[in-house]
């Protein structure tokens, strides 16, 4: 186990350093000179050698990327352009909000999911199947941006319960778990744990049918096993499996989340991400996607590991 | 047409020499993929075949007979060793043999019939694909293998136009029978191609094998762990234990007169039809040992009744018996010099 | 021939059912499956619709009117109503088939020819190509989709090429990653080396061989794929990533139509459905395609 682990955190560092390549190669397939990206449009060409030289875009590439990587490390990811505030700060306090959404919203997407799958596989073929299956081809074929759009015009426009965007009454300052918050997350949680949803109950499905089908379950029925019994067999067989496909759609979640924290103007990463493409900003745009590309490496090490260490089939050598 | 390659060196001149044979296969673990342990599969391997003979091969699984086969239709390179085809090696400087005519030379029949053919292939098809490769136009190509699938005992009116999977196993090896033939071989290596097959239907792919041998004037590596088959097939006998020979000899010589322990083990497992001829030997215990780190000196000491402590130090040469010197054994007992307390005894 | 190979003859029986090739058994059971053919219909009506949108389609897709501006569901002579700027929506949903199925489906196009290009390379030649192909995938493999086609059209810009460009980098590892484990496979059964000891060399051994066994099982992925890559077009456009206006494209239709969900909701719904239909009709018609090939990906 301990060979494995060592193993992996070694696989990991090659993945995560090109992750950090593809991110500082952004800038460069831009249009344009890089350094036109990080100045303010009437910047005096004084201010631009200045700039020049601070970036170290004087530098060959090799030598600024290793620049770049060591700043990040130390938690500098450079300027915005559109507020000037250090992108790190921006980011930090953005991914507390989307955070918050995606965990929400994949423990909603996992449960609900999870649920119609194992109904699905356990009575398999049936009416129960076939609804349960039906529900989850919708949840990954239904563009999440439009049903959030659906509704709000659901729930804000025609019922006027909840409301349509932002993430607290007075701005989204500060955020407190009392009802007057909490309508704001509804919505954007209810659309998010769609794509998970379908995913998951699919993957449950398939899994619960698998193990339903291998020669043990018909041994532990034999055995005198209540259906109770063969249940808990079947769920603890299926549990590592289920695990890494929850970890990676959990990663996919904080990932994927600027077309819906557009649509409710949640002020979260992927609403930055939006401002940033919006306006152009290309060192926020870099430092918000590196960040949560390495919290999908780091996650995918985490469910690998965890999977490993709760299945005893996967190969530890 | 293809036609059979020129006989060279004459009928006295063995079709295939092969001389220390070698091949190791690399274990890659640990943290970097470092290589950590090999696998000796084939460990000096030296034996000839002599033009117009079947020589068989046995040996339990994992005993390198199947690496010893991809050896030599180059399936897979060698480390060390000589191979020499009708006197010639592989890309010498002058008159060397090519690879792609090597090939042609020599065609290998697999044991899975479905695995070694194409799923997306007609019968047709599959059998063309080699005389395609070496030239032949589609037209030609295709009479050439409906004509081989009347050999085989398949019409080709009937198969050709066939997928594998709409076929049977035996239906298949003849396929796989008709395809290596295709090229018209010299020389044709059979890796257990009959041991996946029904009983019945083993007895007619070998019938068939016999006639084909005839018919075409072919030479055969016949290989196969049923011991019953391989003397009906042979005229020698190969006996391989861990990557190396253990004995060889003309088949009656060596069914009468097993010398080596491991063969007199093999042949004793060996269920008899004559009741006068029942089970002497105690069989082997115990699973082969593990070819990644094989046992020291002779690699059969760990399984020997009668091992000694030279067994475990020094590797014991193929030597010839008094009786037949086409008959060699690598046993310590054989060697009148090797220090075994039996040394001599089975010369 | 000899007397024996005749007389083996005589036992060789031919299997009784005719002999059908590969593809004509898939085409058979996808028929026969009632709910993939409601989908594909439903495509091609909607494929149809686009290709000849000017002689269908009741209006002008870029002309619009700022007196009837916003119109309802049902209004005499544009049955599903008007947009912000007061053009025909039902002609503008017609229109928007052409640009959003192209955006959708030509990345996933280009992703399979290079992926699998990629795959088979890997997985046939392996060792280190093997290694400096599959280590550099898994670096676009680290990025969750959608935030990988965001960076990419984020950093390139707006615009129908680089939207399509992102979107091909987004499908390219997926589809190389089931192209490789599949040739690998393939590579390793008798028949491939069978083929080598014919003399054959490595280009018509994956021309002849390989391909053919690892296409459909890709091509199957690949399709399910299609799905997603349509909502990951049309949310680029909906961010403003991909198609310009005044341009008719659904993503697009959908972004602009979102100041008017108070208005006129079910308007502003509609370019969504559309996304909707056309993805569940490609999931549903590659589970189909799926269990029509058996193929296990």
């Amino acid at each position: 186990m301990f060979q494995y682990l060592i193993k992996r955190l070694i696989y990991a560092v090659p993945i995560a350093l090109g992750v950090s390549l593809v991110c500082f190669l952004m800038v460069h397939i831009a249009p344009g000179d890089p350094l036109v990206s990080v100045l303010p449009p009437d910047a005096s060409l004084d201010l631009q050698n200045q700039l020049r030289e601070a970036y170290g875009f004087d530098k060959p590439l090799p030598m600024q990327f290793l620049l770049w990587v060591w700043r990040a490390l130390g938690g500098d990811l450079g300027y915005s352009i559109a507020t000037g505030r250090p992108v790190a700060a921006e980011v930090w306090r953005a991914f507390g909000n989307t955070f918050m959404l995606a965990v929400l919203a994949a423990m909603f997407g996992f449960v609900v999911g999870g649920i119609f799958g194992f109904v699905a596989g356990y009575w398999r073929d049936t009416w129960i199947d076939r609804v349960a299956s039906g529900l989850s081809v919708v949840g990954v074929s239904v563009p999440h941006y439009w049903m959030g759009m659906v509704l709000v015009i659901v729930f804000s426009v025609q019922l006027n319960w909840l409301p349509a965007t932002g993430a607290g009454p007075g701005g989204s300052a500060d955020w407190v778990w009392d009802w007057e918050h909490v309508k704001y997350l509804i919505m954007p949680a209810l659309t998010m744990s769609v794509i998970p949803l379908g995913i998951v109950a699919r993957s449950v499905r398939a899994l619960v049918a698998d193990i339903l089908s291998q020669e043990f379950v018909d041994a532990l029925r034999a055995k005198g096993l209540t259906d109770a019994g063969v249940l808990l067999h079947v769920v603890k067989n299926a549990a590592p499996t289920a695990l890494a496909v929850m970890g990676l759609q959990l990663g996919y979640l904080l990932g994927g989340s600027i077309l819906i924290e557009t649509v409710f103007a949640w002020p979260g990463t992927g609403f930055l991400l939006g401002n940033a493409i919006f306006q152009r900003d290309l060192p926020l745009l870099q430092g918000t996607i590196l960040v949560l590309a390495m919290f999908f490496v780091s996650l995918n090490l985490l469910v690998d590991i965890v999977q490993t260490w709760l299945d005893p089939r996967i190969k530890r050598a | 047409m293809l036609k059979p390659a020129e006989d060279r060196g004459g009928p006295a001149q063995p079709l295939l020499t092969v001389r220390n044979l070698v091949k190791h296969f690399p274990v890659r673990g640990g943290v970097l993929g470092r290589t950590t342990a090999v696998v000796q599969a084939v460990d000096g391997v030296d034996f000839d075949v002599a033009k117009g003979e079947t020589l068989g091969i046995v040996g339990e699984s994992g005993c390198g007979k199947s690496t010893t086969a991809r050896l030599l239709i180059r399936l897979i390179e060698p480390d060390a060793g000589e191979v020499l085809f009708d006197g010639q090696a592989l890309g010498e400087v002058d008159g060397g043999l090519t690879l792609s005519e090597l090939r042609r030379q020599t065609q290998m029949v697999f044991q899975d019939s479905f695995a070694s053919l194409n799923p997306r292939l007609t019968i047709e098809d599959t059998i063309a694909f080699g005389p395609k490769v070496h030239g032949l136009a589609d037209k030609d190509a295709r009479a050439r293998a409906r004509d081989l699938l009347g050999k085989v005992g398949l019409n080709p009116d009937l198969f050709g136009r066939r997928y594998p999977h709409e076929l049977s196993g035996g239906q298949r090896q003849r396929v796989n029978i008709a395809r290596a033939l295709a090229l018209a071989p010299r020389l044709v290596l059979l890796d257990e191609s009959v041991s996946a097959l029904d009983k019945s239907v083993e007895a007619q792919v070998l019938n068939l094998l016999q006639d084909l041998k005839a018919e075409f004037g072919l030479t055969y590596v016949f290989i196969s762990h049923d011991l019953n088959v391989v003397r009906y097939m042979s005229d020698r006998v190969m006996v391989m234990y861990l990557g190396r020979v253990a004995e060889i000899g003309p088949v009656e010589e060596l069914y009468a007169n097993p010398r080596h322990p491991y063969t007199r083990a093999l042949l004793s497992a060996m269920p008899s039809m004559d009741p006068d001829r029942r089970t002497q030997e105690a069989p082997i215990a115990g699973d082969p040992p593990n070819p990644i780190n094989p046992p020291s000196g002779c690699r059969f000491h760990t399984r020997c009744p009668f091992a000694e402590d030279v067994c475990g130090k020094a590797v014991p040469a193929l030597t010839a018996t008094k009786a037949d010197p086409a008959h060699r054994v690598a046993c310590h007992m054989i060697d009148a010099a090797s220090g075994h307390s039996k040394a001599g005894s089975l010369a | 021939m000899t007397a024996a190979p005749a007389a083996n003859a005589q036992t060789q029986t031919a299997p009784a059912t005719a002999s059908r090739g590969y593809w004509a058994g898939v085409g058979r059971r996808l028929v026969r499956n009632r709910l993939a053919m409601v989908c594909l219909a439903i495509l091609v009506l909607i494929v149809l619709a686009a290709i000849f949108a000017p002689y269908i389609a009741p209006h002008d897709p870029y002309r619009g009117s700022m007196i009837r501006r916003l119109r309802p569901i049902g209004t005499d002579g544009y049955p599903l109503g008007t947009d912000e700027l007061g053009r025909d929506m039902l002609t503008r949903l017609i229109y928007g088939g052409r640009l959003s199925l192209f955006i959708g489906i030509v990345p996933v196009l280009n992703a399979f020819v290079i992926g699998t290009a990629l795959g088979v390379v890997a997985g046939f030649v392996g060792g280190k190509v093997n290694m400096a192909i599959m280590r550099t995938i898994d670096v676009f493999y680290a990025f969750p989709s959608v935030l990988l086609a965001i960076a990419i059209s984020g950093a390139l810009g707006a615009g129908i090429f680089n939207s399509i460009i992102s979107l091909t980098v987004v499908f390219i590892p997926p589809i190389a990653r089931v192209a490789e484990s599949v040739t690998t496979q393939v590579r390793n059964l008798d028949f491939v080396d069978a083929a080598r000891a014919s003399g054959a060399g490595s280009f018509t051994i994956i021309r002849v061989h390989v391909l053919g066994n690892v296409m459909g099982p890709v091509f199957v992925y690949a399709t399910s794929l299609v799905s997603v890559s349509m909502i990951l077009a049309a949310g680029l456009s909906f961010l403003g990533l991909g198609v310009k206006p005044p341009e008719p494209e659904w993503g697009l239709m959908l972004n602009t139509l979102r100041t008017a969900i108070y208005s006129q909701p079910y308007v502003a719904a509609l370019p969504g459905a559309m996304i909707f239909a056309v993805s569940i009709c490609f999931n549903l018609f590659s589970d189909a395609l799926r269990s029509a090939m058996d193929v296990k990906v």
